[in-house]
């Protein structure tokens, strides 16, 4: 059975996993990105590795932007829970803000007055899903706001699929340097509003150096634009492109484009 | 080219910088971002001294995470969020460096020209940029919370920070985002 305190403790190390390591396909793609660059764009990015490898090996988190929390619940039908699933993940976050440490990034979007501890009203953010078995699989996804800034969502008509690549280029070439690039393009097509958003974010936690043809063709045309790395030019604005599909509307078409800077940060872990 | 600067800052120094080069700093960093730079402009409308001086600084657009006055990562923040406010901070100083992620526009670049530069420094990269800060000098305006707060930190070799806009009105970012119009124009068109 899983308990409130096995909850809790795995979303503080699913948190310290993902502030203070990127998973193999992201660093992969770095190296790659750094063999291909020259110049400005390869000083760049070989400030970026040194920073993984001293945040891997120190333990700290590699960026001072620890995100908002986020996070991802696939609920097995089977299981029995005794407590509030949300009250625990919730904790997780407290504990992991004081632990690890993480920077309090919540704020009140009025006040802007700081809770101190990255929770808040609807904060963390929690997708529950639930699913076959009797496992409870946790994914922790802390979320920088330079990417998330530079975020967008269209409502396009049925006619514009042919555009959507483009769409998607104009978005990042919006985005310049201030997302932190080479930045990873989540993108939802299709489903409700609120829907097509939920798609693009949870394409960012896919292995991002397995692309289809159709995002294959997207990346290419993004790197086009010469954003590079911070912005200064370069082959590489973007080290992938991940698209998840829902159904729509016969008369809609949303199309949403999650920036994700490099520090594509999120870890899962599965409980019984 | 590599270069190492000290502060507190001097003109000629300053000046010698050009777009494109690399530089290493020594000595003390301000972080300001959103609020910070918004309490500013309230004391210099008002007349008033700030806590800290600005002349000869470098101001680091960072919130930084820092644990019992220990900086734990502290990287650069997105520095086009503070476009509005920098223009009217720049007045009341003769000498100056910014450091940040992502360039500043047109009306900070001609405020800097002939007093100082805009250096990038890489963002994301805390770990590394918390390698350099040997200790927390001060902090001022903590009811802010720690990400708005003015910390006060001293470094040594804090880099590679480039010269984004030079003191001579380059400014690196907009070459680039000049090429990008036309790369996404030449896209559009053969979509």
């Amino acid at each position: 059975m899983v308990s409130y305190n096995d909850v809790v403790n795995t979303v503080v190390e699913l948190f310290r996993r993902a502030e203070t390591t990127l998973s193999s396909d992201v660093v992969k793609a770095l190296h790659d990105a750094h063999r291909r660059e020259e110049g400005t764009a390869k000083s760049i990015l070989e400030a970026i590795l040194r920073n993984i490898e001293i945040a891997g090996k120190e333990k700290i988190p590699m960026c001072q932007d620890t995100g908002l929390p986020v996070i991802f619940a696939e609920v097995g039908r089977d299981l029995y829970f005794d407590f509030s699933l949300s009250n625990a993940i919730r904790e997780g976050v407290v504990r992991a803000t004081k632990e690890i440490p993480l920077r309090p990034n919540t704020v009140h979007p009025l006040t802007r007055e700081n809770p101190g501890n990255n929770t808040g009203l609807h904060m963390p953010v929690i997708h529950y899903d639930v699913v076959e078995g009797r496992e409870l699989k946790l994914t922790v996804m802390p979320k920088g706001a330079g990417s998330e800034n530079v975020s967008a969502l269209k409502m396009a008509l049925p006619g514009d699929r042919d555009s959507i690549p483009l769409f998607v280029a104009e978005v990042v070439k919006n985005a310049g340097g201030k997302p932190c690039p080479p930045v990873i393009v989540g993108v939802g097509i299709g489903s409700t509003f609120d829907g097509a958003a939920k798609l693009a974010k949870k394409a960012l936690l896919r292995d991002i150096t397995e692309m289809n043809d159709y995002e294959r063709d997207i990346l290419k045309k993004v790197n086009s634009l010469g954003i590079g790395p911070m912005g200064f030019g370069g082959k590489t604005t973007a080290l992938s492109v991940l698209v998840e599909i829902g159904h729509c509307h016969t008369a809609s078409l949303p199309v949403a484009v999650n920036i994700q800077c490099w520090a594509n940060r999120h870890a899962t872990a599965t409980l019984r | 080219m590599e270069l190492r600067i000290k502060t507190p800052l001097r003109k000629d120094g300053v000046f010698k910088l050009k777009a494109g080069d690399v530089v290493y700093i020594t000595g003390e960093l301000i972080t300001a971002r959103d609020e910070a730079h918004e309490r500013m402009l309230e004391f210099i409308r008002a007349g008033e001294n700030l806590p800290f001086s600005l002349e000869g600084a470098v101001i680091y657009h960072c919130g930084p995470l820092i644990k019992d006055m220990r900086v734990i990562s502290a990287g650069p923040t997105t520095s086009a969020r503070m476009n509005p406010s920098t223009p009217e901070i720049l007045k009341s100083v003769e000498c100056i460096a910014i450091v940040g992620k992502g360039g500043m526009n047109e009306e900070v670049c001609n405020a800097l020209r002939g007093k100082g530069i805009y250096l990038a420094y890489p963002g994301g990269a805390g770990a590394l940029a918390a390698k350099a800060i040997k200790r927390v000098k001060a902090v001022y305006w903590e009811d802010l919370g720690m990400p708005e707060a003015v910390w006060v930190l001293e470094v040594e070799n804090f880099g590679p920070c480039i010269v984004a806009i030079d003191s001579h009105g380059r400014n690196l970012y907009r070459e680039v985002e000049t090429k990008v119009e036309a790369n996404y124009r030449y896209l559009r068109s053969t979509a």
